[in-house]
Order: structure tokens, then sequence, then C-alpha cells
């Protein structure tokens, strides 16, 4: 039998052609999904396609999908975080006050982001060093980090920001060359997030640990400085979304960002992001948001209550995940 | 001179005496099938070469120098590499990223280090090539047969230019056709000069590659000889003490 030098076969690709890679992809199906929505909204309704109301989709899903590219990190280690919604609302609830005060924007910001990266700290500290389960550390600072944004704003609304009102506003509400800030920002942070994913020794090793905790100890790579530094990402990214919010709202009060773990969550897992750990892409968590606020308009423009999208999005969450169970039992050996 | 010798090594705990003035050496590129019944202390012998456990007594020496090992990496510095099967792969990621996993090249693109994938793939295909095994850098590793991922997990230890390779259980739940290709993979190390200390339960596979077996039995090596000049049987004896030593 005449058999293959072996040095031809070490480096013979497996991977097929390029339609059946991204055919192989979860993102590609989410990402037809959402545009088949779209374009069915198109015809159904007159109201979908109109400039003001795809201004309105494109900067709602910018909150989700910011947060998500950190929440996808947090999923692809192994974990989760619950509570990115009270991070958004204390960065909020920060920069507001400090502007209140008189402050300029720049240190208005540069305060809530501070505070959003010391709450991943104390997260990722809790959960790499005195191993305590993600679940159980998030969910108590999302009480935590929202009681103590009430605490900060005496549980007031703050309108009025100060000297850089007007900046705040242009940053979060504004556009430039027709596309929302919040979007230009999103598709910014999308863009560096993938990129860490792929080329940085962090990306690599943040996967490895969702992978397989106890091989990266082994080998050497600092995995708790890594987890406590994918929670400080996670955060940051709550943090931005927060100062970003309140400058489209023009206004912040201390229900901002309320259950809005959920909707992150379920854009992550929706974009790929496998809830066992080691999985997910940053341009996935873009498109699960995407779609996530696609569906989330169309009921309201279809005239179905509001009360409905719970049952929506909890339903995203399970069903993504039961589709990934129905792929691995298949797969598997 | 030998790649290892130990000489009468003792390992207590408390009252417990898990090794008993062992004492064995291994030439480079000898491979050796150590066997024993469960708690007879082949792990606990394993892992005083591999620097988990300090030693209660006796001597280790490396190419005849003696050598103090106070945790897994400074016997990862002399040349020691233990290879766990399922412990230390990710089945999410490729061959190559699995072979270099946290001690990834990186290139710098100023304030930036970016990962090297090209120096990873090229560096593992050498690696497998001198394995000879069919295993491909960028496929993901959770598509991979039992003796491929035990070549990652040996390329692993390549890497570093381990002298002494200890294989805990290599083919333990794995198909015929993949412990041929596991043994295969044991015989080039040897070929290479790594002296390759087999841990196993399975008798054939032991014969098979081994050049020496030791068996080990309630702390005391029994037998250490030219597996040329012992038999499955006589080995089964000296496992469960119907022979005394030998």
């Amino acid at each position: 039998m005449n058999r293959p030098a072996i040095s031809d076969v070490i480096d013979r690709s497996e991977h097929g052609g390029l339609i059946s890679r991204i055919t192989s992809q979860q993102t590609f199906w989410v990402l037809l999904a959402a545009v088949v929505a779209c374009i069915s909204l198109s015809l159904m309704t007159d109201t979908f396609a109109t400039e003001r109301n795809l201004f309105n989709v494109t900067r709602n899903f910018a909150f989700v999908g910011i947060i998500a590219l950190g929440m996808t990190a947090v999923i692809a280690s192994g974990g989760i975080d619950l509570s990115v919604g009270s991070t958004l609302v204390l960065s909020a609830m920060t920069v507001g006050v400090v502007m209140a005060a008189g402050w300029p924007f720049w240190i208005g910001a540069f305060a809530a982001l501070s505070v959003s990266l010391l709450v991943g700290a104390i997260n990722g500290v809790l959960i790499a060093y005195a191993k305590m389960p993600p679940f159980v550390v998030t969910l108590g600072m999302l009480s935590i980090a929202r009681s103590l944004a009430m605490v900060l704003s005496d549980n007031k609304m703050i309108y009025e920001f100060g000297p850089d009102h007007d900046v705040l506003l242009w940053l979060g509400g504004g556009s430039t060359l027709g596309l929302p800030h919040p979007l230009i920002i999103l598709l910014i942070l999308a863009a560096i997030t993938a990129f860490a994913f792929r080329w940085l020794r962090w990306g690599q090793h943040l996967f490895a640990i969702g992978g397989n905790e106890q091989a990266a100890v082994l080998t050497g790579i600092p995995v708790n400085l890594v987890k406590v530094s994918v929670y400080m990402f996670c955060a940051l990214m709550a943090g931005i979304t927060g100062v970003l919010e309140v400058g489209w709202l023009g206004g912040v009060t201390t229900n901002l960002g309320q259950a809005m773990e959920l909707s992150v969550i379920a854009a992550a897992v929706i974009g790929g992001a496998n809830l066992a750990g080691g999985v997910g892409t940053a341009f996935g968590a873009v498109i699960g948001a995407l779609l996530i606020e696609v569906i989330r308009n169309s009921l309201i423009l279809l005239g179905i209550s509001t009360f409905w999208q719970g049952t929506f999005v909890g339903s995203f969450i399970i069903v993504a995940v039961a589709f990934d169970r129905f792929r691995q039992s298949r797969s598997a050996p | 001179m030998s790649a290892l010798e130990l000489k009468n090594v003792s390992k207590h705990f408390g009252a417990i005496q898990a090794l008993n003035g062992v004492s064995l050496s291994i030439e480079p590129g000898e491979v050796v099938g150590l066997m024993g019944d469960n708690g007879a202390g082949k792990s606990t012998m394993v892992k005083v070469i591999a620097g988990n456990f300090a030693p209660s007594s006796g001597e280790i020496f490396i190419n005849g120098s003696k050598a103090h090992f106070h945790k897994p990496l400074d016997a990862q510095k002399a040349g020691i590499e233990a290879v766990y099967q399922d412990l230390a792969i990710c089945n999410n990621l490729s061959a190559a990223s699995n072979v270099f996993l946290g001690r990834e090249p990186v290139r710098r693109f100023g304030p930036v280090k970016v990962v090297d994938y090209g120096a990873m793939r090229r560096r593992a295909s050498e690696l497998f090539a001198r394995l000879k095994s069919e295993t491909r850098p960028r496929d993901l590793v959770r598509k991979m047969s039992g003796g491929q991922r035990q070549a990652v997990a040996i390329a692993r230890s390549l890497l570093t230019d381990a002298r002494i390779i200890l294989m805990d259980e290599p083919t333990a739940a794995i198909s015929v056709r993949q412990v041929a290709e596991v043994l295969n993979l044991i015989r080039q190390l040897s070929e290479h000069g790594i002296a390759v200390v087999l841990i196993s339960h399975r008798m054939p596979d032991v014969f098979e590659v081994a050049d020496k077996v030791a068996v080990l039995r309630r702390g005391k090596l029994v037998a250490s000889k030219d597996a040329s000049q012992s038999s499955p049987e006589e080995v089964t004896g000296l496992i469960t003490g119907a022979i005394e030593s030998a």
C-alpha cells in the first residue's frame, strides 16, 4: 500500500471549503434569523423600516451588545456574571452624581469606570482566590451594587449634569455620519474584544480555563489573575454602557438596567457562548444582541403586549442551551 | 550514566509507609514498566520523582548528580515531565495551542504582544513528525483519538527537552488501535534517548514496549529486571505475592 508521507498528513488541513465552514457556525444561523426577521418585519409593518425606528433599534441593541462582549468573556472562561445590570446603574449614578456636583465630564466618566472596575475586581477576587461559586458571588453583588447606587443618589432622579451636561448627552444620544454613538462604540469594542480573544495570550488563556481549568493550572497559566481580569473586563463593559445610557436617557434613576443581566446572558448564549465554558465569540455576542432587540422591537410593532418580552428572552436562553445539548449528544463519540 | 537513579528512597505519611527503601536506576532511552496492585506505591513513587512529594529518606540522582525537588517545577527544570492523559488537555483548543499552553510564543507589535500561531504550528508539526503521529496542529483536540491526544500531551513535554517522561496509565480506557498508537509514541521517545516510566495495569502493553519491568508490592520494590528475562505470569505472581521476589 502506498501510504502518504507523514509530513503531508500532518500539514493537510481538515477544514472543508469556505461555505461548509461558515454554515457550521451557530453565529451564521443567528445572523440569518435576524436578517429574515428584519425583512419580514419590513414587509409586515410600515413602521419597522422607518429611520426613526431603526435608529432606536441600533442604539438599544448597542447597550446589550457592549455588555454581552464582557459576558462572553466571562462565560467562555467558565463563569457567569449576574451583577452587570447593577454595575451599570452604579456606574451611571456615579457619573451623574459627580457631574451634577460640578465636575467635568472626564472626571465623572473616570470615576464611573473606576467604580465599575472595582466591582469587577471584588467579584473576581472572591471567585478566583476564595474559590466561591460565580453564581453566588455575582448574585450578592447584584444586590449590593444597586443598593449602593440608591445610597449614592438618595434614590432621586438626576437630570442636571453640571457644566458638561451637553457633552454627556451628545456622547450617549448623538450620532456621527448617521450612526448613533453607542453603536460606533459597540463596533470598536467588538473589534478590540475579537482581537484580544484571538491574538492575545490573555484570550488563549481564558478559553483554556473555560475548557479545562485543571489543565490550565497544571501548565502554569496564572489562572486566578486571568479570572480576576475577566470579571473586571465584564464590569468595565457594563460601566461604559452605564455612562452611555445616562447620556441617551438624559437622566438616571435607580431602576436603570434592572433585569438586564438576562438579556445580556441571552445575547451571549444565542451568539454561541457555551455556558459550560470554553466557547464564545465577540461577533456572536453582537449578533445575539441584535436578534434579541429585533424580536423585542417586533413584539412592540406587532402590537403584542410588552408583558410577553420576559417570556421570549427567557425562552431564548433555554432554547439556545437545549440546542447545544442536542448538538453535543449527537457529536459525542 | 543513569538518566535517573533512586537510592534507598522511602516515603511515609505519618504511620503509613508508602515507599520502603526503593532503589532503581533507569538508563537514557530505557522504557521501564512500573507495575503493582492498587495502593502498592506506584503513584507515590511517580510523585516523588515528579517533585510533588519530597522523599522521607533516600536520594535521587539525575545524570549522576544529586537532585533536590521541592516542587514539580524543580523536577521539570531537571528534565522530568509527567504526562497526565486527561488532566492537562483543553478540548476546545487546537493541538498546537495545547502543546504551547502557558508558554505561547509572541511577536511584538509596538506595545502589543501577539500570539505567533505560525511558529506554534510549525514547531508542533515538527514534534508530531518526530513522534510519527498523524496529528494535525490546527485541529481541535475534541475531535481527536486517544492516541493523538496522548501525542499532544507528549509533544508538550518534548517542548521543554524532557529527558525522562512519566506516563500514568496512558493506555487505560482507549481502543486497541489507539493503544498501538500510544505504544508507538513510547518507542519513538525511547529512540530519541528519552527514558520513559510507564505505569500500567495492562500486562500485554507493558511487555510490548518495556525494556525493564519493575514491580512494587506494599511499598517495596520486589523486582526490577529485564523484560526479556521475565513473563506476565511471573509479574502477576510478584504483584499478588505468590512469588516473594525476583
